[in-house]
């Protein structure tokens, strides 16, 4: 009987993906140890210490990942929108409710332990937008028409899919003041380019992206000259006829719009998303001890750790604290300094190996819903990994979001889990789903 | 574009995947083997700062003896983390203190807003025998270093109220100002509060390298980054020590307050606050604390500066005011004399006054003529030229407070009480608006009523006169630090509301008769020519105060003082002794009435004891 029931729940289950994840837990888990180590608590139970939290989290993770295999996969389709309703109420409702951290009201509290609502805002996104995207693919599909371009050509579709996605951004953003869980959300503007979003979207808005860096570090009135010469350039390469003029005429308007709002942006900015950009970007003068303290000390960390690292529980850069939040979202620096260069690599390696695998296996189900959401997963774990180590090698400017699987905390793990677990569910039951 | 279109897309999705981690590993080779400056940064890192407490400034007084000075004090400090294998029994051996009450302080040290990383306070201003026995055992008290700091000495036990006192910074000043952490001391109270930001000095830091196991294994650079702690400025203080301490022992016996001044500068020569306390009392952790226990429930309220928060009624002594500003008026002269039937006739023969000669101005200031005055408040105030009753009033008033009753005078002590000189809009609230007119009031003429003077003030109108029309801000710095800058507002002569020298000779020929024939005729002083006026408080609460105030010698005053005794009866008796004998120090470097002084000193007025009952058989 337990037998059978073991067999029925991991049916069909990818046991790569599982063995990568708990291979990331159990590192992330070392981690959070080296990071919050010290002789007077070495006990690895000690519930007083966050590694000995971390554990408890580990176990209500494993429960709930169980939990997940054993429901019918059906489920998850079928209640998309209720669970998105659901979490986006608990997410408005937090704001009353919750506990103040550090300013901003985000967090249920329950005794020691808190819960982030946010952060379980992702997977109920990612099966709302699944479940929206691959409706509106079913309608294409019964008139026998593989038009999956429609949905982005019909500027209702395209609407409901970015409201989708923007009402959590705003409500994290606005309500809770959470920047670094807010703009997570971000992430699945890819899995909407995977559904046929017009590619000059994605193009445009990473064009924004670099001139908004470029008319920060450089003279505005040069830049815009620069960008006209490119623009003429053009027409040595394509005809010199109205239409084209016209269409490079508009991208130059809205070239040009982005570097002049620029400034007005980036005057818009709280003070300390202003100094974070400054230091990324090394403009005025970074004072080392104050706004560039944590970029730099994190640098310092990783870059002390060479080729091989200093050994585990050897760091002096992580074991006094000279990195601040060194157990979540700069759990990296710990990483970087005791396994050094191979350990880094290994752990972006594992991480990226995760999600290359969890798009190989979007790529293989036969319902769209699966696909859908199985890009969600990739994107918004690949968006964490992105940032969060970004940030701590000066690539990225520092916002707070985690670093999947690795960082201490129960939401995000827990959040990440119930994400992926859902996946490899879907997954597992493909073979039953026959549209 | 159709599925298969969109499949493609997996590769560009994948491969900007791998785009971006690929760049990654190439940004964490560089950090991490390329650039060598990331590692010799690590080293750096690894730092202790030490902060060296400078030793606050001396306080000099006026003839370059220290009033202030510093000694050395020791605090045991821990870090709790890193006492692991300290030798706990010899330790509390040394500290004589139980293994419990260690462990309670090692606790209290590791809990928020303390860490177990961070430094706390384990034993506060050890002796320097403790000290040093500690010291020798050092290596066997892991985790604990010893922190010198300097505590405050008084050579002299005077000036209490004046000099103030040093204690540990409150919560919400160190966190409003970034100077100052907890455990930090700052002046409290007097100078060392007002003059803080020059006493303090300048903390320094020494920058210790530590290995892995948190222990010193060097000066970081050679010290090249480690700043000296700058000991704080000393000030120059305008008092005269001997004058202070003979003061205060004049005072021993009774609760008031003494304030002399020089009055060609505005420097205070003496403050008394009596009763007083030693001010080493006031220095260290325990002792400190009993004494703040004992004298906070002592009615004779010792902590209470008297003559800056006292608000006392100046009596007869306020004549003074009101003679010239009834000659500045033009409603009195040298030659006026008004009725008095022991008594001012208009109300009846209220206030009342006692038998005397008719008198002239001079004259009424000599007799202190209670009827003269009410007369003279009241020619002041019901002149013609003002429509209502209450514009003359304000006219007296502002006239009043020219002379500083009333205001704060900007004296460079902290927490002075304005005093009070009632407004028109408080005797409209009392009477209603037409309800009041000069008799109603006119006991303020004399010094009664509601109007309310610290001793400060009294003495700053007396240095007026004695300047004939101008006054300097009294203050007790003059010279901050070795250049000795002052605050140049205590340069400026503030001009009041009378000016005519004349008017000034007038009351200062009856001040001198006062001691010539008059009210202080015992209390002159031999071969000085001083002038003066006495005066009895009413008070409500109890028997009235004696009040007396003189400045000397006539011609090129030197010095002016201005004393109050509670609960003293006449000013003649206990007040005006006390200002004499301290003119007489003051002016001749010694005593020659010595059967005067002692009557004085052993005099006992706050325990109500009679001074001839024990001493004078």
């Amino acid at each position: 009987m337990a037998r059978n029931l073991e067999n029925k729940v991991f049916f069909g289950v990818d046991r790569l993906t599982i063995i990568i994840y708990a291979l990331l837990v159990f590192m992330g888990w070392l981690n959070i140890y080296a990071a919050v180590y010290n002789e007077d608590h070495q006990n690895i139970l000690d519930t007083s210490q966050k590694y000995g939290k971390q554990l408890i989290w580990i176990g209500g993770a494993a429960i709930l990942a169980f939990s997940i295999l054993v429901i019918d996969s059906s489920l998850y389709s079928a209640f998309a929108y209720g669970f998105y309703a659901f979490f986006i109420i608990a997410n408005i409702l937090v704001i009353w409710l919750g506990r103040e951290v550090k300013g901003s009201r985000s967090w249920f509290r329950f005794g020691d332990f808190g819960i982030q609502p946010a952060e379980f805002m992702k997977f109920a996104t990612n099966l709302a937008l699944a479940k929206f995207l691959s409706t509106q693919q079913r309608v294409v599909n019964t008139q026998f028409r593989l038009k999956w371009k429609d949905i982005f050509k019909n500027y209702k579709g395209m609407f409901y899919a970015f409201a989708f996605i923007l009402s959590p951004l705003v409500i994290i953003k606005v309500l809770q003041d959470e920047t670094g869980l807010a703009i997570v959300f971000v992430a699945f503007i890819i899995v909407l380019y995977r559904e046929g979003m017009n590619v000059g979207v994605l193009i445009f808005g990473l064009l924004a992206v670099v001139l908004f860096v470029l008319a920060l570090i450089v003279n505005v009135t040069s830049l815009l000259i620069a960008l006209a010469v490119i623009a003429l350039s053009l027409f040595l390469f394509v005809p010199r006829n109205k239409r084209n003029f016209i269409s490079v005429a508009l991208v130059y308007v809205l070239a040009a719009g982005v570097v002049l709002g620029t400034n007005y942006v980036y005057n818009h900015l709280e003070p300390h998303q202003r100094v974070r950009i400054d230091v990324l970007l090394g403009r005025g003068e970074v004072d080392m001890k104050k706004e560039g303290y944590n970029v730099n000390q994190a640098k310092i960390a990783i870059g002390s750790g060479g080729l091989l690292g200093k050994g585990y529980l050897q760091g002096t850069q992580t074991k006094y604290d000279f990195v601040p939040e060194q157990d979540t979202d700069f759990i990296f620096c710990t990483v970087g300094e005791e396994w050094g260069f191979v350990g880094s690599t290994v752990v972006i390696f594992l991480e990226l190996f995760l999600i290359l695998r969890v798009i190989f296996l979007a790529e293989r189900q036969r319902s769209n819903f699966s696909r859908i959401y199985g890009y969600g997963v990739a994107s918004v774990l690949f968006f964490h990994l992105a940032v969060n180590i970004g940030m701590t090698i000066g690539l990225m400017p520092v916002i707070g979001i985690p670093l999947p699987f690795f960082s201490y905390g129960g939401s995000s793990l827990w959040s990440f889990t119930i994400l992926l677990f859902i996946f490899i569910k879907l997954d597992a039951s493909r073979l039953l789903i026959f549209r | 574009m159709n599925q298969t279109q969109l499949g493609n897309r997996k590769f560009i999705i994948g491969g900007f995947f791998c785009f971006v981690a690929l760049v990654y590993v190439c940004r964490l080779f560089y950090l991490q083997i390329v650039d060598e400056r990331y590692k010799m940064d690590a080293q750096n890192n690894t730092f202790r700062y030490q902060t060296q407490y400078p030793a606050r400034g001396y306080i000099y007084d006026r003839n370059g003896k220290i009033l202030v000075q510093n000694e050395a004090s020791y605090d045991l400090i821990v870090i709790p983390r890193e006492t692991k294998g300290c030798d706990t029994a010899s330790l509390c051996d040394v500290l004589e203190i139980s293994k419990k009450e260690y462990l309670k302080r090692i606790k209290k040290a590791s809990q928020y807003p303390n860490s177990p990383r961070k430094q706390s306070v384990f034993e506060k201003q050890m002796s320097a025998k403790t000290a040093a026995e500690l010291q020798e055992k050092m290596y066997r008290f892991k985790g604990f270093f010893i922190q010198k700091r300097s505590l405050r000495k008084y050579p002299k036990p005077v000036a209490a109220h004046l000099l103030g006192y040093v204690g540990e910074v409150s919560k919400e000043k160190s966190a409003k100002d970034a100077y100052y952490k907890e455990g930090d001391y700052i002046g409290i109270s007097g100078i060392e509060r007002s003059y803080e930001n020059a006493l303090r000095g300048k903390k320094g830091v020494q920058i210790a390298l530590t290995d892995v196991h948190n222990k010193i294994v060097g000066s970081y650079m050679n010290g090249e980054y480690d700043t000296a702690a700058i000991q704080g400025k000393p000030l120059y203080c305008t008092i005269d020590v001997d004058l202070q301490e003979y003061g205060e022992k004049l005072m021993k016996g009774f609760k008031g307050a003494v304030v002399a001044l020089e009055p060609t500068t505005g420097e205070i020569l003496a403050m008394v606050s009596a009763p007083s306390y030693d001010p080493n009392v006031l220095v260290s952790g325990k002792q400190r604390n009993r004494a703040f226990a004992k004298m906070y429930q002592d009615s004779s309220l010792p902590l209470f500066n008297r003559a800056l928060q006292a608000m006392y009624p100046p009596g007869s002594t306020f004549k003074l005011l009101g003679a010239l500003i009834g000659q500045h008026e033009g409603v009195i002269h040298r030659g006026s004399v008004f009725p008095c039937a022991h008594g001012f006739p208009p109300m009846g023969g209220k206030p009342k006054c006692h038998s005397h000669a008719a008198v002239n101005l001079p004259g009424s200031v000599a007799t202190s003529c209670n009827s003269y005055y009410s007369y003279v408040f009241r020619e002041i105030t019901d002149q013609k030229k003002f429509p209502r009753y209450a514009d003359g009033y304000s006219h007296w008033r502002n006239m009043v407070m020219s002379f500083g009753p009333g205001t704060h005078l900007g004296t460079d002590l902290p927490y002075d009480k304005p005093g009070n000189v009632p407004s028109a809009d408080y005797y409209n609230k009392v009477y209603g608006v037409n309800g009041w007119k000069s008799n109603t009031i006119v006991s303020l003429g004399i010094g009664q009523e509601a109007l309310l003077l610290v001793p400060l003030q009294m003495a700053n109108v007396v240095a007026t006169i004695a300047n004939k029309g101008f006054y300097y801000i009294p203050h007790c710095i003059k010279g901050v630090g070795k250049q000795g800058e002052v605050d140049k507002k205590f340069k400026e002569k503030h001009f009041v509301g009378v000016q005519k020298e004349e008017y000034y000779e007038n009351v200062i020929d009856g001040m001198q008769m006062c001691f010539d024939s008059g009210t202080a005729y015992w209390e002159r002083v031999p071969g000085i020519v001083a002038c003066g006026k006495t005066g009895t408080a009413e008070n409500p609460h109890g028997k009235s105060h004696a009040v007396f105030m003189a400045f000397a010698p006539r011609d090129n005053p030197k010095i002016v003082i201005a004393c109050l005794v509670e609960n003293a009866g006449w000013g003649s008796v206990w007040a005006a002794p006390v200002v004499s004998l301290m003119m007489e120090k003051y002016l001749t470097g010694k005593v020659t009435r010595t059967w005067e002084e002692q009557r004085i000193m052993a005099a006992d007025l706050i325990h109500g004891k009679n001074l001839l009952s024990t001493e004078f058989h």
